[in-house]
């Protein structure tokens, strides 16, 4: 059960008030000692204005952030919404996060800590910015009490409260612990986005500059005193199970302290350092189950998959017109099977988490994308009520999903509580990290499609087969069959994203295949493949039709008028309608999902059976932009993640296990792979999306479809490194 | 008992000669900007110098070093974060998760070191490190930001 359901949030007006009049001490950022973090908050003297803004004496503004930052810039967003509602100067804004344990006291005056799905700011905009908002107009109040006027005629500007009256001036750090006692206002309005000066704005990151000279503290780098070090090993098979491990013959090699069960399926080594704990690990004798499906491989899974496509049992999301008989009156029929593999999320920090228990209490410090399942899942292993346990978040070194599982913080309790009152680190090693994945679910896809005389699409049948991540992690989000987030991208009025082609006769359905490989939540989701499907062979429906690509979809998208004007702007973006040079193809690919619009275009030429990408160009909208230079971070780097997937990303099963354990069985996108890219973001206001994911789906098509532009060959079974369509 | 000679200082480590520097550095030394990413030489994170040399210190047994061999860290690249390359991937805000990006910047300052105006080519040749949050444009425009280069 996660914290969430323990807890469900409900951020009414009230509850905010009532959590944020609560005053405490400054929260600790996750690296300080045990003994400082209960210290620190008589360290200070800062003044907690309310829950989201702190106000030291000499003008410091700390403001607080519930979600994780993992790389994708939401730190530094959050914090620019609050500052810009607080009206403070945003040259003295740091931030820090504070502890689930310590929101659960304050009925959850963060709101919800979970960040996965592009909602770290689309999400909590709203509360945190009002949390900017009401400390102005505190502080604003704090200020008018102390002239004795009324704070209406006052205003606040770069951390400086006016009176117009008197122009006498204040700072924010000389009313900041008199504005905590101010009543809390009960309306303020939020600022116009068109009026904003700080959010909005392509401002620098809070958080670079430790991360250049290696002072970043990342949860691989935590070190507490007294502290051992663990290094696990799980079954490699599925389902496996340990049946012994011999100690003995590891007990005496250097600075081994304790080998230890984990669960039924694994076995720690804990050891003064690290390396000590592996290297002993690596000689440990350890015996397994036999495997629980040996006969388990990516051929047999893919041909259960291939069953599926035929079968009769699958859940119908979309179903409109008469496909069946707009296929019998076809004048043309076109059908093609695509295929997706498993993917490992391969974050550069392998999971880690760092615990200390003891009879009474547990403390984790753990780069986590859910700081409050991970106290769920602590308070669980440790055998405590929650109230009893706490997590200190550290910088992920990636996460993309993988991190908001909890597995490693589970194994990090139940090895500390082996060893109670001393703190240990567990590292997993890559080996560990890439046979122990959430992985990206496999799928297949059969499109057939009806082409009238004229080379108009008059009906669609896609029917996807493949597994459930829902089955997986939340089985009652997907009973009988039905998991809605397969269908990301493909429904028919969603605002989280929603197809953009009108196709009068459309069949979308569900065959849920399950093998026993556990599926997670991979940076863009199923929204990748559901791109790849529905783009590649939108351009197979063109060429069959004799028509242009963009003038094909054009005439589906009349009522779709942003999907449409994201794909216009790559198209001309990459020169489309201008004749390449020889061996050059263009191709282009547009989806909505997690909110957004996106498309993107390449331009690429092949070469003995290589594909070079010569440039990309990227369009986004977002609705609303709080930081239009991360939002192209994030669409460079959408780019980068979703070619390492088309490109290399398989793993590959064999005897009931993953056989790729390192990078050079598990190649991904390098500096010499990279493509140039170009980016226009066109906001066009009236709604919150993401921007974290969504451009990862339309980077695969788009070079797919360039691929077969340039070569006339169509690549449908991903990755493109192990098809031979281009060697043949 | 091993002597290494780290960022200028002569340091005294007691472990194994077959112990990776790597785990010296983080372990030993206290010094865990260099990250571990896969501990076989493929991923780059633990990018260090050993006279001037970029190398992979995930792979290089400390054993196999001597006083005389100057190991730099991203720790001792310069004393204030004022390392050409460091400048660069301030002013253009390279990193995202940045847990690659000592490796990264190691790895950059190594090449510009011996050669100092790299082109396209020389770039995607010699920084091979992964980076899974995809900052390379960031990178290769930093490189040439530092060498002074128009990107």
């Amino acid at each position: 059960m996660s914290s969430s359901m323990r807890h469900p949030l409900v951020l009414t007006r009230r509850r905010f008030v009532i959590g944020s009049t609560a005053a405490v001490g400054s929260l600790t950022l996750g690296f300080h000692l045990p003994r400082e973090a209960q210290a620190a908050g008589a360290a200070v003297s800062a003044r907690e204005v309310n829950a989201w803004v702190v106000i030291h004496p000499d003008e410091r503004v700390v403001i607080r952030i519930a979600r994780s930052e993992m790389g994708q810039g939401t730190l530094t967003g959050l914090a620019q919404l609050v500052a810009e509602e607080l009206d403070c100067d945003w040259a003295n804004v740091t931030t820090e996060y504070p502890t689930p344990g310590e929101s659960l006291k304050r009925k959850r005056v963060w709101g919800n800590f979970s960040t996965g799905g592009s909602r770290g700011i689309r999400d909590s905009h709203e509360y945190v910015r009002l949390g900017g908002a009401t400390a102005r107009e505190m502080l604003i109040a704090a200020a008018a009490s102390q002239w004795n006027v009324s704070p209406a005629q006052c205003s606040a500007a770069t951390g400086v409260i006016t009176h117009k009256g008197s122009k006498r001036s204040v700072t924010y750090g000389k009313v900041a612990a008199l504005a905590a006692s101010m009543k809390v206002p009960e309306k303020v309005p939020l600022k116009d986005p068109a009026t904003w000066t700080i959010a909005g704005k392509p401002l620098l990151r809070l958080d670079t500059s430790d991360k250049l000279t290696g002072k970043q503290v990342y949860g691989l780098d935590l070190v507490l005193p007294g502290m051992l070090n663990a290094s696990i090993r799980d079954c490699p098979a599925f389902g496996g199970k340990v049946v012994r491990f011999d100690a003995s013959a590891v007990a005496r090699m250097p600075g081994v302290k304790a080998v230890v069960p984990v669960g039924d399926s694994a076995v720690a080594v804990v050891a003064d350092t690290w390396w000590h704990a592996h290297s002993a690990l690596t000689a440990l004798p350890i015996t397994y189950s036999d495997p629980a499906h040996p006969n388990l491989s990516s051929q047999s899974i893919a041909a259960e998959l291939a069953a599926g496509l035929d079968a009769t049992d699958a859940f119908i999301d979309t179903s409109k017109g008469d496909v069946k008989a707009a296929l019998a009156g076809a004048a043309k029929t076109v059908t093609a099977e695509y295929a997706y593999p498993y993917q490992n999320h391969a974050t550069m920090e392998p999971m880690n988490a760092t615990a200390l228990w003891t009879a009474g209490k547990c403390t984790v410090w753990a780069p986590t994308q859910n700081g409050e399942a991970s106290l769920a899942a602590a308070a669980d292993a440790a055998g405590l009520p929650v109230q009893n346990c706490d997590v200190f978040k550290l910088h992920l070194g990636g996460g993309f999903g993988r991190r908001g599982n909890q597995d490693f913080v589970t194994q990090a309790v139940l090895i500390a509580k082996q060893l109670p009152g001393t703190p240990v680190k567990l590292i997993w090693s890559r080996e560990e990290d890439m046979l122990h994945g959430k992985y990206h679910p496999t799928s297949q896809c059969r499109m057939t499609a009806a082409l009238d005389a004229q080379g108009n699409l008059t009906g669609l049948h896609m029917r996807i087969s493949g597994q459930s991540i829902l089955a997986a992690l939340r089985p009652q989000g997907a009973a009988g069959g039905k998991d809605a987030a397969v269908f990301q991208g493909l429904t028919q009025s969603a605002p989280e994203g929603h197809l953009g082609y009108s196709i009068d006769n459309l069949l979308i359905d569900h065959a849920m295949r399950n093998p026993p490989v556990t599926p997670g939540f991979w940076r863009g989701v199923n929204l990748n493949q559901n791109a790849i499907y529905v783009e590649c062979f939108m351009d197979e429906l063109a060429y069959a039709a004799g028509q242009d690509p963009l003038e094909f979809r054009r005439k589906l998208m009349k009522s779709h008028p942003r999907h449409l004007a994201v794909l216009e702007a790559v198209a001309k973006g990459i020169g489309w309608g201008n004749k390449p040079a020889p061996g050059v193809g263009r191709g282009f690919a547009q989806i909505m999902g997690f909110g957004s619009y996106v498309a993107a275009a390449a331009e690429v030429s092949v070469k003995d059976g290589k594909i070079k990408i010569h440039r990309m160009f990227a369009a986004t909208n977002s609705g609303h932009v709080v930081n239009p230079a991360q939002v192209e971070r994030q669409v460079d780097g959408s780019f980068s993640y979703g070619l390492s997937a088309v490109l290399f990303g398989e793993c590959t099963v064999k005897g009931g296990r993953m056989e790729r354990d390192n990078f050079h069985t598990y190649p991904v996108m390098r500096m010499a792979d990279m493509p140039p890219v170009e980016s226009v973001i066109m906001p066009s206001g009236g709604f919150w999306g993401g921007v974290g994911e969504p451009t990862i789906a339309v980077a695969g098509p788009a070079v797919l479809n360039a691929v077969y532009a340039a070569t006339g060959k169509r690549i449908r079974r991903l990755p493109v490194a192990t098809s031979d369509v281009l060697r043949a | 008992m091993a002597q290494l000679n780290v960022n200028g200082q002569i340091r005294e480590v007691n472990v194994e000669p077959e112990t990776p520097l790597l785990w010296v550095l983080r372990e030993q030394l206290g010094l865990t900007g260099t990250k571990y990413g896969c501990g076989v030489a493929q991923c780059g994170a633990c990018t260090i110098h050993v006279d001037g040399a970029a190398m992979r210190a995930c792979v290089v047994p400390v054993g196999s070093l001597t006083a005389k061999q100057a190991i730099t860290t991203i720790e001792g690249l310069s004393p204030d974060g004022s390392h050409p390359v460091q400048k660069a991937w301030l002013a253009l805000d390279v990193p995202q998760c940045g847990y690659c990006q000592p490796g990264m910047i190691m790895a950059a300052a190594a090449l510009l070191a011996q050669n100092k105006t790299p082109t396209d080519a020389d770039i995607d040749t010699h920084i091979t490190n992964i980076c899974r949050c995809g900052t390379y444009n960031q990178v290769r425009a930093g490189i040439k930001q530092a060498a002074g280069v128009k990107a």
